[in-house]
């Protein structure tokens, strides 16, 4: 009897990750990978132990609102600059992805260093490509406890001693390391150390490329900063093209570079096959080529069948002095100038600051006074903050009115980074102005250094 | 208490929340599987089968799996919240949290980092807390926080509101009184003199009158016939109308006014009378601040390193 064939069936539309162990690489750019290793981490270690004037040298202190940076004290009202700094990064992003594509992702985001010291410690304890596939597969014994314990606990440490130093950014990283030897550490503190060890230990030890394939956003819209003369990580078809082991002389006839020795894909952090062509998962990491070349090598074959080329270089047969020409089109010099423009305006703002800030805040109860004398007076509440490090004492006066005084006390003392409001009596001849508001200005100078001086607009009100 | 004044609204509310928290899983388990033709060789085709514009299909990529459990853990973490927060409908939830507790809750913090601070200066003498700089300084945003609003934020006054610099007092200016003024507020009445001193000229002269007590331009008939009727006011102001500061009735004999000193204004004021108000604030603020607050007004007029010169204080 013939049973008719189902013509339909029910596919999943998840699917768990398939494992991936990438093959240890060795090369220029995997050098190159590890210096920025190195760099990225020595700073991120270490910048939460430098100190200076006494204090944590970097440290964003969120309950008293200010950020130091080494000299530098941002406040609240600083928020711009975090806006420029945020511009700067973006449009640094920007402009080296047009012109190089993903390197960032390939050497220095954290996702991608992380994952470089996870896979180094994974290397150690449990050994390389093969090993870790065998590992895999074989049943829980003596041997693979031992070995999957100690890999979890390393890591474990090094997620620990990261979200440690992540929160010493925000709470004085020697008084945390004296609280967490003491485990005395607050409820909060805790729960940021455990919560970035955590992200740490998940991101590096076990999601890996899917935070790259399925989480960060800036690879999903890489594709807008790409064109056909962005170097990418490419696979020279024409040149490898027919692939295939060559065992002969006479089997070599025809045949294209590619030896299909398929080494560019146990390398692959995100498991592709670059021969494939340009693909969204590939993060430009760069450890297909430094294999390829080492097999070029070995085969006696000019390196590069797989390397940092562009589309258009590929198809023209371009060579590297023409690529570098095409680097300033267009698209590159629009970033960079954008940039550059930011950049220079966010410097030049942050070296001519002055460390003292003033708000005026004149007071609603009242239009004005009128004093025994004649005189009218308006009463003001000026904020002044200090926000230098060095004490001053400030004088405070008025101008816009002619003859227009501070009654009282003129003068204000204020620590280093630290505000006051003081109420200011401004006394005038209202025969010297007019009915209604007249426009007057307070000028705040330090009186130890005339350049630290800020003028803030205000109204006097003449009543009828 | 509900906002709603039907029951049901709550139903309603409460209704939807869970409905869209089933809903979700329902398109969740729904969509994780889904049924696709098979090709000639009998195994499942690439694409889910949806075609537009004639010839786009789209691919079946399947998505992670764990990211499918993240979907399933808000759910989860939805019902959890419902259960231990209110959310559905007058369901309280079983942590009885509300916004106001919360409130209460940071108020009870901030009173007990706080609080030992203030009770410090509780237990010295109103003149002590006075003269320490630490006290000072709280006392002025205390000032500049809750009684700026009406006495300035030099505490110079506003018309209607006493000038606290100038050393002049309608209630006594012992500190132990200032404390007593804030902490339970003080209602001044001037009733209206208008019927009792008679027509419009009478009152005339007595504003007349009263402003030669101040050593202020005065027509000397008007004063004259307005001294006859001072008697009326002086129950209160006193005959020699310097006032009786049990009564809060201000001396008429100084340059201090408090709504001003012009003949209209204080034939206004006779005529109409006055009545004013200094709230309580001792159940507000609770006494220690008060306190604090109490000490730093009184050093505004008295201590001689931060009271006004003497050109600017008024003549007493």
């Amino acid at each position: 009897m013939n049973v008719p064939a189902p013509r339909e069936t029910v596919i999943k539309m998840y699917e768990s990750r398939a494992d991936i162990h990438p093959r240890e690489v060795k090369g220029r750019f995997a050098s190159l990978r590890w210096v920025f290793v190195w760099l990225t981490q020595i700073l991120f270690y270490g910048v939460p132990w430098l100190m200076v004037n006494g204090r944590q040298a970097v440290l964003f202190d969120l309950e008293t609102r200010k950020f130091h940076l080494f000299g530098l004290t941002l406040w609240p009202q600083d928020f711009i600059y975090l806006a420029a700094l945020l511009i700067i990064c973006a449009y640094g992003l920007f402009l080296v992805t047009a012109v190089a594509g993903r390197i960032w992702c390939g050497y220095a985001c954290p996702q991608t260093v992380y994952t470089e010291i996870f896979l180094w410690i994974e290397r150690r304890l449990e050994g390389n490509r093969s090993a870790r596939i065998r590992l895999d597969r074989q049943g829980w014994n003596a041997e693979k406890i031992a070995k999957r314990g100690s890999k979890h606990l390393v890591w474990g440490l090094v997620a620990l001693w990261t979200g440690f130093t992540f929160v010493g950014y925000f709470t004085p990283i020697r008084v945390l390391g004296d609280e967490a030897l003491r485990f005395a550490l607050g409820p909060w503190e805790t729960f940021w150390v455990l919560f970035y060890a955590c992200a740490t230990y998940e991101n590096a030890g076990w999601l890996r490329e899917q935070v790259c394939k399925y989480m960060c956003p800036y690879a999903r819209f890489q594709s807008a900063m790409f064109d056909r003369d962005t170097l990418i990580v490419s696979y020279d078809s024409l040149r490898g093209e027919p692939r295939g082991a060559v065992k002969s002389a006479a089997n070599a006839t025809g045949k294209g570079d590619c030896i299909d020795c398929s080494m560019c894909v146990q390398v692959c952090p995100t498991g592709i096959d670059i021969r494939q062509g340009l693909q969204y998962e590939c993060i430009g990491c760069a450890a297909c080529i430094d294999a390829c070349d080492s097999v070029m090598d070995k085969v006696d074959k000019p390196r590069g069948l797989v390397r940092y080329s562009t589309q258009t270089a590929l198809e023209e047969r371009w060579s590297g002095a023409r690529i570098r020409q095409r680097i300033l089109r267009p698209r590159v010099i629009g970033y960079g100038a954008f940039f550059l423009l930011i950049a220079g305006a966010m410097t030049a703002s942050l070296a001519l600051r002055t460390p003292l800030k003033l708000d005026v805040i004149r007071d609603r109860g009242a239009m004005g006074r009128e004093v025994e004398d004649g005189q009218i007076e308006n009463v003001y509440r000026l904020q002044v903050m200090n926000t230098g490090e060095t004490p001053h004492v400030f004088r405070i006066a008025v101008e816009g009115i002619p003859g227009a005084v501070v009654a009282g006390a003129d003068t204000v003392e204020l620590r280093g980074a630290s505000a006051r409001a003081v109420p200011v009596r401004v006394r005038i001849d209202p025969s010297r102005a007019k009915t209604g508001s007249n426009h007057i200005a307070f000028r705040v100078t330090a009186t130890d250094d005339e350049r630290v001086g800020v003028t803030e607009k205000a109204v006097f009100i003449v009543p009828k | 208490m509900s906002d709603f004044t039907s029951e049901f609204w709550n139903w309603f509310v409460g209704l939807i929340t869970v409905l869209s928290i089933a809903g979700c899983a329902i398109l969740l388990w729904s969509q994780s599987r889904y049924k696709v033709k098979l090709d000639e060789h009998g195994q499942p085709q690439k694409t889910t089968g949806h075609v537009w514009d004639e010839d786009l299909t789209e691919l079946n990529t399947p998505m992670p799996r764990w990211w499918m459990g993240m979907f399933w853990l808000t759910i989860v973490f939805g019902v959890v919240y419902l259960v231990l927060y209110p959310g559905a409908g007058t369901w309280a939830g079983k942590y009885g949290w509300k916004a106001t507790g919360e409130y209460d809750e940071e108020v009870k913090q901030a009173n007990a980092a706080y609080g030992p601070l203030f009770n410090k200066y509780l237990h010295q003498d109103l003149k002590q807390v006075a003269n320490d700089p630490q006290a000072h300084a709280i006392g002025e945003r205390l000032f500049l926080t809750y009684c700026a609003q009406c006495h300035g934020s030099d505490a110079r006054g506003n018309k209607g509101y006493p000038n606290l610099a100038d050393g002049d007092w309608l209630y006594g200016g012992d500190p132990s009184v200032i404390k007593e003024t804030i902490m339970k507020g003080r209602n001044g009445v001037m009733p209206p003199m208008g019927a009792a001193l008679g027509s419009d000229k009478d009152i005339e002269n007595v504003a007349h009158y009263v402003r030669s007590l101040s050593g202020m331009a005065a027509d000397p008939i008007k004063v004259s016939f307005g001294k006859e009727k001072f008697g009326a006011c002086a129950a209160c102001h006193g005959g020699d109308a310097h006032g009786n500061q049990m009564l809060g009735a201000p001396n008429l004999t100084d340059k201090v006014w408090l709504y001003g000193g012009s003949v209209d204004t204080v034939m206004e004021t006779i005529r109409k009378g006055r009545n004013n108000t200094m709230p309580a604030w001792g159940e507000f603020l609770g006494e220690p601040k008060v306190h604090v607050l109490a000490a730093y007004v009184w050093s505004l007029s008295n201590d001689p390193q931060r009271a006004a010169p003497a050109s600017e204080a008024a003549a007493p």
